[in-house]
This record gives structure tokens, C-alpha cells and sequence, in this order.
């Protein structure tokens, strides 16, 4: 077998327009060496999912910078557990409001990214949630 | 149930999970293909290359929101995509953005979209990709795009691999040179000049109808890697019918403009193919092809097993010394050991 590729999916969900950040992570983890692949603006959650499953990835990103972030979050997670594919990692980046971090922690994202994060910590945490998990 | 049986039944995550098992070249991806290959040879394979830009992952998306709204009188088609980007060679990471032009696909249970990363392949496609097509054709679906890295130049592989073969123009790109560099026209089966709204496109359709006129039709023959190395050299016996001269099929992607007209030129190549016993002599070439080269890797793995490091890394220093040369050190390497 190959080296373990960790592969990622990139997503805005909703309508806010501002994809830098989106691009900026993304280039970050590909730079870490990930197989990203980015979906662009204005997803339903439901396309995420569709997407997720397509691809098989091993994590979710999502950019959510219009405050519809504890409805846009617990869908998704929702329509991942519905395809059965509850392994999937999920981290949220944006403008997320101080007080909602742990709610999504709770819910079971692995982190959450705001302006300022080290973009090192983004591909650390995420090799460990992702690696650090057994693998079917 | 095994994850093979799981995808022929029709389950989207054991499909899509097969397919990563795969692209990894796992032990249980091999077993997979093993089991779903008896179930291959269904689909239609399109191949869709050309320079960065020109517009085939719109063309794509268009294509398949085709075959699944088909005109009046035909029945829609399942759907996949396997669409290729390019992969760093410094990071092995890649960004795969080809979905950004399919969104219109989004929520249609008859499509399947899946993004590779080249990995290192040169050839447009990655080392898997026919393998990832082996698994959607045995999977059902019937009609297979095969979306290209987009390297312009060096893209036989994707027409090795397909049954009809899409070269995408757009006017504006490289003058008419860039129609005469080997490998272009050759692989085309139908030549598609998208981005026909912009200025220019009488240009891009004149220079490559007449690279077709100048062109002698000939069978091409695929080989792996360069020549052919000898194996059943015997050429297969040529079918004397009109030769297949490819059309060119102006489109806007963006708009959908001709695109019902490029699906009418697929299906006719697609029954010339049958008719005309390319069908049979291109699968023949193509399993021949994939079955030589999985016989020189597993050759070179095998015999990299055989062989004991401390001698390869001597030879190596010799080399680097120059007390030989690389040719002297394969000798040196193939025959200091048992033979093959």
C-alpha cells in the first residue's frame, strides 16, 4: 500500500461570498501534502454530504462567516451520520462567535478556526484526528 | 458482505470506499478488482483533454446533465466522472477543484463524481484511474468521463484508456503550431472548439480542420512505453472501412450551446466503433497495454525484493564515481543476481 494520503473536502456552505479563508486552508493542508478537494461557494449542506460521500474524504472543512454557522454545522453532521459516515472529521472555520465554540466542540467538531489561527495547527490537528483514529 | 458485492448492489459508500481502496493500490482493492472485473465492458469511456482553461470540466458537467435529461425518446444514463488534477511534486498534495464547475450535478442519485489527484503520473491520468473506471463500469454506470489533468502535450494515456476521446480548443490559445505538435490530433476522435462565442474561434476551427486535411487517417496503436516490447507483435488485421475523420464541434459550455449536437457525434463515433471492429481492436490494445504495464511493475518489484540493497547502493556509488556507466550498472545489477 501506498503512504496514507489524507484527503479533505473544502466547502462554503451558504451565502456568504468571502473564500480566502477557504483558499487559504486549503492551500495550507495540499502544502502539507492532503489531497484537498475544494467545492466552492454557496453549498447546501446536503451537497456537502453528497460530496463527502463521493469522495470518501477523511474530513469536512466548512468557512461560515455569515453566522449561520449552529444551523449550517449540526446538518451536515447530520446528513454525514445519515450516509453512515459518522469517521469523518469536521472543522469550522470563519467568523465564529467566542461563546459557540464549545457548543460545536460539543457537537463533535474537532476545531475551530478563526482569523489569527497558525495555520500549522489547523494540519496538526487534523493529522491527529484523522490518524490518530482507527482506520476500517 | 464483501465491499465489491456491497457496490454491485448499488451502495454509494461502498462504492465510494472501494474506489479509495484502489486509489491506494491496497491488497483488498486488488481482491475487489479481481472480483468486479467478470462485470466490466458495459460502460462507454469519454475522454475529455486539453490545455488548462478551455473549459472541459464545464463541457463535462454539460455532458452529463445531458445524459441525464436526454431528449425525448431516449433513456437517461447513469453518469460518472472521474476527473484528474494534478498532484505537487514537492508536497504530493493536491487541490482538486473540478467539482466547482459540475455543481449543477449536485443531488442527482444518477451521477457519481469522483476527484483524483495525478500522483505523480505524467501521462493525464494518474497510475489508477483505469482502475477507478474498471469499478464504475462494473458498478453500472454507463456512460464514464475521464477528465483529464489538462497538460495540453502529453495526454495518450486517457486515449488508451477511452473509446472516444474529446480534444477541448478554445480560441485565444496558442497559434496554429500548437495544432500540428504530436499527440493532439492523433488522439482525437472528435475535436471540440469550446469558448465558440469568444473572437478568434474561426481561426481556432480553421487551423485544425486543416491539420485534418494534411492528416493521413492511420489506426493508431498505443503503445506503453514507447515502442512496443515485442509481445504479440503480430498486427491485428485492419478493418478496410471510411476511416473516422473527427469532427469539430463548436460549443459554449457555459450556455450548453452544442452540446446536444457533440452527444450526437459521441454516439455516432460510438457505432462507428462497434461497425467498424475498432471496438474490439482497441479493447484488445488497451487490456494489452494495461497488462504490460502491470507486468513491468510487478517485474521491478519483484525483482527490487530480490536484490540486496547494499549491493544496489554499491553499484550506485560506482555510478556516481562514473567508474560506470547506467547502462554497465543495470548489467551489473541483473546479472549479478539469480536470474530472473
Amino acid at each position: 500500500m501506498t503512504e496514507r494520503i489524507i484527503r479533505v473536502l473544502i466547502a462554503k456552505p451558504g451565502l456568504d461570498g468571502h473564500d480566502r479563508g477557504a483558499k487559504v486552508v486549503a492551500r495550507t493542508l495540499r502544502d502539507a501534502g492532503m489531497e484537498v478537494i475544494y467545492t466552492g461557494l454557496r453549498q447546501t449542506p446536503e451537497m456537502i454530504a453528497e460530496a463527502a460521500l463521493q469522495e470518501d474524504v477523511d474530513a469536512v472543512g466548512m468557512s461560515i462567516l455569515s453566522g449561520a454557522h449552529m444551523a449550517l454545522v449540526p446538518r451536515v453532521m447530520e446528513l454525514l451520520k445519515a450516509n453512515r459516515q459518522e469517521r469523518v472529521k469536521v472543522f469550522v472555520g470563519g467568523i465564529i462567535p467566542n461563546e459557540d465554540i464549545p457548543r460545536l466542540l460539543e457537537m463533535g467538531v474537532v476545531g475551530v478556526y478563526g482569523p489569527g489561527t497558525l495555520t500549522d495547527a489547523i494540519v496538526t490537528d487534523l493529522r491527529q484526528a484523522v490518524l490518530g483514529a482507527a482506520v476500517p | 458482505m464483501t465491499l465489491a458485492r456491497s457496490t454491485l448492489a448499488g451502495d454509494r459508500l461502498a462504492l465510494a470506499r472501494l474506489l479509495t481502496l484502489v486509489e491506494n493500490q491496497t491488497e483488498q482493492g486488488r481482491q475487489a478488482l479481481n472480483e468486479l472485473f467478470p462485470h466490466t465492458g458495459y460502460a462507454h469511456l469519454v475522454g475529455v483533454t486539453g490545455a488548462p482553461g478551455t473549459g472541459k470540466s464545464t463541457l463535462v458537467n454539460q455532458l452529463a446533465r445531458y445524459y441525464r435529461n436526454p431528449p425525448d425518446g431516449e433513456m437517461a444514463l447513469q453518469v460518472a466522472i472521474v476527473a484528474v488534477d494534478p498532484s505537487s511534486p514537492f508536497t504530493g498534495g493536491a487541490i482538486l477543484g473540478d467539482r466547482v464547475r459540475m455543481r449543477d450535478l449536485a443531488g442527482d442519485a444518477g451521477v457519481f463524481i469522483r476527484s483524483m489527484a495525478a500522483r505523480g503520473s505524467l501521462g493525464g491520468l494518474a497510475h489508477t484511474t483505469a482502475s477507478l473506471v474498471q469499478v464504475f463500469d462494473a458498478a453500472g454506470f454507463e456512460i464514464i468521463f475521464i477528465e483529464t489533468v489538462g497538460a495540453g502535450q502529453a495526454e495518450v494515456d486517457v486515449a488508451r484508456l477511452a473509446h472516444t476521446t474529446l480534444v477541448v480548443q478554445a480560441p485565444g490559445l496558442g497559434d496554429d503550431i500548437q495544432a500540428i505538435k504530436a499527440g493532439i490530433l492523433e488522439i482525437a476522435d472528435i475535436l471540440v472548439v469550446n469558448k465558440a462565442d469568444r473572437p478568434g474561434v474561426e481561426n481556432t476551427e480553421r487551423a485544425l480542420s486543416g491539420m485534418l486535411q494534411l492528416a493521413q487517417p492511420v489506426a493508431p496503436v498505443f503503445r506503453h512505453h514507447g515502442p512496443s516490447e515485442g509481445l504479440s507483435e503480430r498486427a491485428p488485421a485492419q478493418v478496410e472501412v471510411d476511416a473516422w475523420i473527427p469532427p469539430i464541434q463548436r460549443t459554449v459550455a457555459t450556455e450548453g450551446d452544442g452540446v446536444p449536437d457533440l452527444a450526437k457525434e459521441i454516439a455516432r463515433h460510438r457505432q462507428y466503433l462497434r461497425e467498424s471492429g475498432e471496438l474490439e481492436r482497441r479493447e484488445r490494445a488497451r487490456l494489452q497495454a494495461e497488462l504490460e504495464a502491470l507486468l513491468q511493475d510487478s517485474l521491478v518489484s519483484r525483482w527490487r525484493k530480490s536484490v540486496s540493497n547494499s549491493k544496489y547502493q554499491e553499484i550506485l556509488e560506482k555510478l556516481i564515481e562514473r567508474q560506470i556507466s547506467p547502462y554497465q550498472g543495470v548489467l551489473a545489477l541483473l546479472d549479478g543476481e539469480q536470474t530472473l
